[in-house]
C-alpha cells in the first residue's frame, strides 16, 4: 500500500468532476458555498501534494486502473505539476471568492449555479492538464477547459459578451484542431500516448533522422496550437473584447489560469514529449520567441492607446503572455524557471487588478472609461489600494512580484550571446517604459480628486473581494521578498521532468 | 491621411495634457458636423477600404489554407505505412488486440478499450458532453415570463406522413437502441452510439407527436435526474477502480465469461449510464433549440 497522498492527484480532478455535477442541481446559494468548500479542499491537496514532493524529492506515477504503463492512463505528480495545481486552486479559489457579489448581480439566479458547475468543470480540467502524463487525456479535459471558458464568458448576457465569446471560441477550437492533429501525428510516428514513451520514440526518430518532416510538422502543430490557445499575439485579439464584458471572475480566472493552463501543458510537452533540445522543438521555440517579443511591445502600445480601463488591463494581459514565451524561448533552465516565475506573479496579479478595477468601476456609475475613474481610489479606498499594488507589480517594483520576473528575464537572456541578449534586455527595457506610462498614469487618474458629483455613493463591504485582494497582495509580496525558495521549487521540479 | 494624423494628434496632446495638468479634465470634444460631400466622400472611401480589406482577407485565407494543407499532405506522405515497423509501433495495439478479452472481459475490443484501459479520457468525454449541454441550457434556455418567444419554427407535429411512420419506426428505433446499448462489450456498439440512437427516437417522438408526448415522457426533472445519476454513478464506479488499480488491490468485480450478457465486470453499467447521458444530451439540446424549454 503506498503513502494516501499519492491519491490526492488523482482526488484532485475527481472532486472538482463530482461537485460540477452536483451544484448543477444545488440551489444558487448553496453550489456557491459547495463550490468554495471544494475548491479549498483541492488547494489543501495540492498544497499537501507539493510538500509531499518537496519533502521526498521524488515524482510518483498513478496508474489510472488495474494495467501497468503503457496500457492505461496515467497521472504523474513531481514537484513542478504540484506547484502549478497549488497556483491554479489557489487563483481559481481566490477569483471565485472576490468576485462573488458580482457573479449575484451579473448573472441570472437561475442559471448561477450552471456558473458553478462551469467553475468546477474549469478546475478539473486544469488540475488534469497539471497532472496528466498522457498526451491524450491532456487533450480531452483542453476540450472541457475551452468549453467551460466559453460557458463562463456568455453567462453575463450584456452588451458584446456573445460576439466575444463566439470570437474567443473560434480561435480557441482552431487552437485544439491543430493540437489535435499533432497528437495524432505523435501516435502515428511513435505508436504510444503517454509522454514518456513519446519522448523515447521521438528520441530515437531524431537520432536516426527518420520521418523528419511528421515530427517537425507534429511539433509545429502542438506549439502553434497551444500557443493560439494561450492568446500569443497575433492571436490576441478576442481578449479586450472578452475581458471587457465578462463577469469579474470569469476574466480574473481567464486571464489569470485559463491561458496559464495551456502553457504549462506546452512547457511539459516540450520537456517531456518533443525534447527540449531536438532541432524541431528548438526552431518551434525559436519562432515563439519572435512573436514574444512582438507581443510584448504591441500588447504595451495598445494598452497605452486604449481609453477603457478593462480593455487596457486585457491588452496588458497579451503583453505579458509574451513575456512567458520569451522565456520559453530563450530555453535553458533559467529561461525556463523565468517563464513559470512570470507564470505565477501573473496569474497573482492579473486577477487582483480585474476584481479591483471591478469594483472602482462599480463607483463611478459603471463606466470604465478613464475619464469617470477619475478619484475613483478615494471612493473605494481599498479597491484603490488593491489596483495600485498590481500595477506596481506589473511595473516591476521592487518587493513586489514583477521586479523579481524582469530580473529572472535579464538573468536568463545574459547566457544566450550578445543578439539574444541586446533584443532581450532592450524588449524589457522599453516593456518596463511603457509599462510605467499607462499603469502610473492609470494609478495617478484614480487618485486625482474628482470634480464630478457622483453624490454619496452607497458603500457596501464587500469581505469576500477583501479577502481574495489581501490573499493575492500575500502572493505577490511574498514572491517579491522571497523568490529565492521559489525559482529552486521550479528548478528542482524541472529536473524532475527531464 | 490627414484625418488619421489629426486624430493621432489630438489623442497624443490629450494623453499628454492629463498628467501635464491635473487641474484640467480633459473633455472629450464632440465630434463637429462634417459638410455633407466631405462625409459622403468618406463613405466611399470606407466602403473601398473595406473591399481592399475582403479582399486581403480572401487571399491570406487562401494561402493559409493551401500552404497548411500542403503541410499536411507532405507530412501523411512521410507517415509509416500501414503495417509497417510493427515491433516499434504497435506494441500498444498489439497487447489490446491480444489480451484485452483475457484482461477486461469484453469481445468488443474498443469497448475494453474506452471503459477500462482508457477509462479516464472516456471519463473526461462525457464530461465534455455534460459542459456542452450545460453551456447549451445557459443560452438557449429561455424562463417563462422573462424570456423572449423564439424565432417561429415551421411545425410538423401531427404531419400525417411522419407521425404514422413514427408510429413504426419509433418502437424500433428504441429496441435497437437498447440492444446497441446493452451489447456494447460483445458486439460493435455500446454507450455513445446506443445513446445517439435512443436520442434520435426521442426527437422524432419530439417532432411528430408534439410537445404533450414528449413531455409526458421527459420533463426537465426527469432530464436533471437521469444526467445527474448517470455521470455521478460514472464517476463513483471509475474512480472505485481507479482508486483500487493505483493501490493495487482486488476490485471484488469478476469478468465473467466473455460473451455473456453479463460479464466483463463494470463495462456494462458504465455502458449503460454514458447511453443515458448522450441521449439526455441529443434529446436536451435538441429541445433547447428548438423552443428553449423542455
Amino acid at each position: 500500500m503506498r503513502d494516501f497522498v499519492c491519491n490526492l492527484p488523482f482526488l484532485s480532478v475527481v472532486v472538482f468532476l463530482f461537485a460540477a455535477v452536483v451544484s448543477a442541481v444545488l440551489p444558487p446559494r448553496a453550489s456557491r458555498a459547495f463550490t468554495t468548500v471544494v475548491e479549498s479542499l483541492v488547494l489543501a491537496f495540492s498544497v499537501a501534494v507539493l510538500v509531499y514532493t518537496a519533502g521526498t524529492g521524488t515524482f510518483f506515477r498513478y496508474n489510472m486502473g488495474h494495467f501497468d504503463a503503457p496500457w492505461s492512463n496515467q497521472l504523474r505528480a513531481g514537484v513542478l505539476e504540484a506547484l502549478a495545481a497549488t497556483v491554479f486552486s489557489l487563483v481559481l479559489l481566490l477569483s471565485h471568492v472576490g468576485g462573488m457579489r458580482y457573479v449575484r448581480v451579473d448573472i441570472e439566479p437561475k442559471k448561477q449555479n450552471l456558473y458553478c458547475t462551469l467553475l468546477n468543470l474549469v478546475g478539473a480540467a486544469l488540475m488534469a492538464l497539471s497532472y496528466t502524463n498522457d498526451l491524450f487525456t491532456g487533450y480531452v479535459f483542453l476540450e472541457i477547459l475551452t468549453l467551460s471558458s466559453c460557458g463562463i464568458l456568455v453567462i453575463r448576457r450584456a452588451g458584446r459578451t456573445t460576439l466575444a465569446a463566439a470570437r474567443y471560441m473560434v480561435l480557441n477550437l482552431l487552437g485544439s484542431g491543430l493540437f489535435l492533429l499533432g497528437v495524432c501525428l505523435f501516435y502515428g510516428t511513435t505508436g504510444h500516448l503517454l509522454m514518456e514513451y513519446i519522448k523515447e520514440g521521438v528520441a530515437t526518430l531524431d537520432a536516426t533522422g527518420e520521418y523528419a518532416v511528421p515530427l517537425t510538422v507534429t511539433i509545429g502543430l502542438v506549439s502553434a496550437g497551444l500557443a493560439i490557445k494561450a492568446g500569443l499575439f497575433p492571436f490576441h485579439t478576442w481578449m479586450p473584447d472578452t475581458y471587457g464584458t465578462a463577469t469579474p471572475t470569469s476574466s480574473a480566472v481567464l486571464s489569470g489560469i485559463i491561458s496559464k493552463g495551456y502553457i504549462f501543458l506546452l512547457i511539459k510537452i516540450m520537456y517531456r514529449v518533443a525534447g527540449v533540445d531536438t532541432a524541431a522543438m528548438t526552431a518551434a521555440r525559436h519562432i515563439l520567441y519572435i512573436f514574444g517579443i512582438l507581443g510584448i511591445i504591441m500588447g504595451s502600445v495598445w494598452a497605452m492607446q486604449s481609453s477603457y480601463l478593462n480593455r487596457m488591463i486585457a491588452y496588458s494581459s497579451a503583453a505579458q503572455i509574451g513575456y512567458i514565451f520569451v522565456g520559453i524561448g530563450l530555453g535553458g533552465e533559467a529561461g525556463f524557471v523565468a517563464a513559470m516565475f512570470q507564470l505565477m506573479a501573473h496569474a497573482l496579479t492579473k486577477p487582483l487588478l480585474f476584481l479591483s478595477g471591478a469594483r472602482l468601476t462599480e463607483a463611478s456609475g459603471d463606466s470604465p472609461a478613464f475619464a469617470d475613474l477619475q478619484g475613483a481610489a478615494h471612493r473605494r479606498r481599498g479597491a484603490g489600494a488593491a489596483f495600485t499594488v498590481g500595477a506596481l507589480s506589473m511595473v516591476g517594483i521592487p518587493s513586489l512580484a514583477g521586479f523579481c520576473v524582469k530580473l529572472n528575464f535579464a538573468a536568463a537572456a545574459v547566457q544566450h550571446g550578445v543578439a539574444a541578449d541586446i533584443i532581450t534586455l532592450g524588449t524589457l527595457a522599453v516593456s518596463t517604459l511603457l509599462n510605467a506610462l499607462y499603469f502610473i498614469r492609470t494609478v495617478i487618474r484614480i487618485y486625482t480628486p474628482s470634480e464630478a458629483e457622483w453624490g454619496v455613493v452607497p458603500v457596501r463591504r464587500d469581505v469576500g473581494l477583501f479577502v481574495s485582494a489581501a490573499g493575492f497582495i500575500a502572493g505577490i509580496v511574498f514572491l517579491g521578498f522571497f523568490p529565492g525558495p521559489v525559482t529552486s521549487l521550479i528548478s528542482r521540479g524541472l529536473s524532475m521532468f527531464g | 491621411m490627414k484625418t488619421m494624423k489629426n486624430d493621432i494628434k489630438s489623442k497624443l496632446s490629450a494623453w499628454l495634457n492629463f498628467d501635464l495638468d491635473l487641474d484640467e479634465v480633459p473633455e472629450r470634444t464632440p465630434p463637429k458636423p462634417k459638410a455633407p460631400h466631405r462625409s459622403k466622400l468618406l463613405i466611399l472611401r470606407r466602403i473601398q477600404n473595406e473591399r481592399v480589406h475582403r479582399a486581403v482577407y480572401a487571399l491570406l485565407a487562401v494561402f493559409c489554407s493551401i500552404t497548411l494543407a500542403a503541410c499536411l499532405l507532405l507530412t501523411v506522405s512521410g507517415m509509416p505505412r500501414y503495417g509497417e515497423d510493427a515491433e516499434f509501433m504497435d506494441t500498444v495495439t498489439y497487447e489490446y488486440l491480444a489480451h484485452g478479452m483475457e484482461y477486461t472481459g469484453v469481445v468488443n475490443i474498443v469497448s475494453g478499450i474506452i471503459l477500462e484501459y482508457r477509462a479516464f479520457d472516456t471519463l473526461g468525454e462525457s464530461f465534455v458532453l455534460f459542459c456542452a449541454v450545460s453551456c447549451v441550457l445557459l443560452l438557449l434556455r429561455r424562463d417563462g415570463a422573462s424570456g423572449k418567444e423564439p424565432p417561429a419554427m415551421r411545425d410538423i407535429t401531427g404531419d400525417p406522413i411522419l407521425s404514422s411512420s413514427a408510429r413504426i419506426l419509433v418502437p424500433l428505433i428504441f429496441v435497437f437502441g437498447i440492444y446497441v446499448l446493452l451489447n456494447g462489450h460483445l458486439s460493435p456498439g455500446g454507450g455513445f452510439s446506443g445513446g445517439a440512437v435512443l436520442g434520435a427516437g426521442l426527437i422524432i417522438i419530439s417532432s411528430a407527436f408534439g410537445e404533450d408526448v414528449s413531455g409526458r415522457i421527459i420533463t426537465e426533472r426527469v432530464f436533471k435526474t437521469v444526467t445527474t445519476a448517470a455521470l455521478l454513478f460514472y464517476c463513483v464506479g471509475k474512480s472505485y477502480t481507479f482508486f483500487t488499480g493505483a493501490n493495487g488491490l482486488p476490485t471484488g468485480i469478476g469478468n465473467g465469461t466473455p460473451g455473456d450478457i453479463l460479464s466483463a465486470g463494470l463495462i456494462l453499467p458504465l455502458n449503460i449510464a454514458v447511453g443515458m447521458v448522450v441521449a439526455c444530451t441529443v434529446y436536451g439540446m435538441y429541445r433547447m433549440f428548438g423552443k428553449g424549454r423542455f
